[in-house]
């Protein structure tokens, strides 16, 4: 289980006139559980992400992980910390010039050596997992493939790959389907929900298509300027809600979306 | 369709009276400027005579006569460059490292660019002159200084090109628990290796013409042996010598751009 607690990001100056991207959020995740984080850009939904696994340093407040304290250690437990938490990014963020074995196989690097990971010597188990990981994504005999050579829906599978070798107890998901189409997003989306329930994993996920998220999670949590608007399952979206995350716009053409999937 | 309307584009300074102004001056300035070079027709009379000679002296080049000198000039330049390039590049990896603004804290920044900014402020020249007096003549006095520039171009650009790299794939491996050295090797080494190659092999080539010129001042190489002929006035020998020296430059160009054209 995931708990922040008075999480306050301010960037620039460490007195008060700073830009605040995040004000006193408190959240839980329960192990299992998917949660889609929506809100407009620049409501600090990238922000809360990379402060739970702190690649962002947050200002204030507590975050841990199973009862382990993310924030307020030192370098080795912070890399221990992250081991349990697997990223997956908008732009993929895979290393392009290295091949789909390796990008997977970086997802280790928490648990190896640095002169095993330089030679590219992993575990067998590791190695084993890896293909595993690749053939449940779809992506057999894709592994001595260049990054760079992949379509953006192979990228996004490699990087979900990356994430679940690490072995998580909780996925950071930033913008999985903003650079895809809408077809691959929707695959991309359900085989995130379907891994999380097979392996019973906790995720937060920041996205922009609310239709999407509607369709896909039954957690949502809604942003706006840094402050926590709505918590609740996808029904809980109204005209109202969505004005409070978002502001005021015509919004019935988006819900009607989602009961015309339904229907 | 009666109607002509002209068009051109807006000048470059809008405004015509510092335009001219500055036209007017430049050629003012130019003027003033020739007339201070006291050109004396007679002794460029009596040098163009010596420059034919020297240009003539290509249509027989004349390598018998001084063979042997010219082989171990040769071979030794050759060796200069490669023990420079090596040492220069190895030293060059944690210069240039040390000079990203992205990974490391502002102090190690500031001693690395400091070392790139003296490594590229003297020319070849200086630096050799300074060596050759150090180190005596020969090629130590060489080999360090084309060490000591290579240093200079390749931390510069290695540190310029680490600074360029696509930040969230060094994210992506930081997420991943992966300590300072893993990150460096996964996510910042990928991004910048092909290019470093190709500068290495590009500074290789550089070091070659280089090796030849510092020669002149004392430094050891075919650029000794190419001075030697020179004062003696043996054009035909100094002929061959460019010959050769053009020669290789082009086969290491040739070749440089071949591995780096395979590089991505």
């Amino acid at each position: 289980m995931l708990t922040i607690s008075g999480l306050t990001k301010r960037y620039g100056s460490k007195n008060a006139v700073g830009d605040l991207a995040l004000t006193n959020v408190d959240l839980t995740v329960p192990k299992g559980q998917l949660m889609a984080l929506i809100g407009p850009s620049g409501a600090g939904k990238s922000t809360l992400i990379r402060c739970v696994n702190r690649l962002v340093e947050p200002t204030e407040g507590r975050i841990a992980l199973d009862g382990v304290a993310v924030t307020g250690t030192g370098a080795t437990a912070l890399r221990r910390a992250r081991r349990r938490m697997g990223m997956i990014f908008q732009e993929y963020a895979l290393i392009e010039r290295l091949t789909v074995m390796e990008n997977v196989l970086s997802g280790r690097l928490g648990y190896v050596s640095f002169f095993a990971a330089w030679a590219r010597r992993f575990p067998r188990a590791d190695v084993a997992e890896a293909f595993r990981l690749l053939d449940r994504v779809g992506m057999r005999g894709m592994e001595d493939k260049r990054a760079d050579e992949l379509s953006g829906g192979q990228r996004q599978r490699v990087g979900i790959c990356r994430a679940l070798i690490q072995n998580p107890a909780l996925l950071l998901v930033d913008e999985p389907t903003a650079s895809l189409d809408p077809k691959t997003s929707r695959q991309i989306m359900r085989l995130l929900v379907e891994l999380c329930a097979e392996r019973n994993l906790a995720a937060i996920v920041n996205i922009h298509d609310v239709a999407l998220a509607q369709m896909f999670v039954p957690r949502i949590v809604g942003l706006r300027a840094g402050r926590v608007v709505f918590d609740g399952p996808p029904e809980g979206l109204t005209p109202e809600t969505l004005t409070a995350i978002y502001g005021e716009e015509d919004w019935t053409a988006t819900i009607r979306a989602l009961e015309d999937d339904d229907g | 369709m009666g109607d002509s309307v002209s068009w051109s584009p807006p000048p470059l300074i809008r405004n015509p009276w510092l335009r001219y102004g500055l036209y007017i001056g430049a050629a003012i300035y130019l003027s003033l400027a020739l007339g201070t070079l006291h050109l004396n027709w007679a002794r460029l009379a009596q040098g163009l005579d010596r420059g034919w000679a020297f240009i003539s002296a290509f249509a027989h080049p004349d390598i018998a006569k001084h063979g042997r000198e010219i082989f171990e000039g040769f071979v030794e330049s050759l060796t200069m460059t490669a023990v420079a390039t090596a040492a220069g590049v190895a030293i060059s990896l944690p210069v240039g490292l040390g000079a990203a603004r992205n990974l490391v804290p502002m102090p190690v920044y500031l001693l690395c660019r400091g070392i790139i900014a003296v490594s590229r402020t003297f020319p070849e020249i200086i630096v050799a002159i300074l060596f050759v007096k150090m180190f005596g003549f020969g090629p130590l006095a060489g080999v360090a200084t084309l060490a000591f520039a290579t240093i200079g171009f390749m931390s510069k650009l290695l540190a310029e090109d680490i600074e360029d790299i696509d930040a969230s794939q060094v994210e992506a491996i930081r997420a991943t628990g992966a300590g300072p050295f893993q990150v460096l090797n996964y996510a910042v080494q990928p991004q910048v290796m092909a290019r470093f190659i190709g500068l290495s092999v590009y500074r290789l080539d550089i070091n070659f013409r280089e090796s030849a010129v510092i020669g002149i001042v004392g430094a050891g190489g075919i650029g000794a042996t190419l001075n030697t002929s020179f004062e003696r006035y043996e054009f035909d020998t100094a002929a061959s010598i460019l010959l050769m020296i053009i020669g290789i430059v082009m086969v290491t160009e040739y070749a440089s751009s071949l591995v780096r054209g395979r590089l991505r």
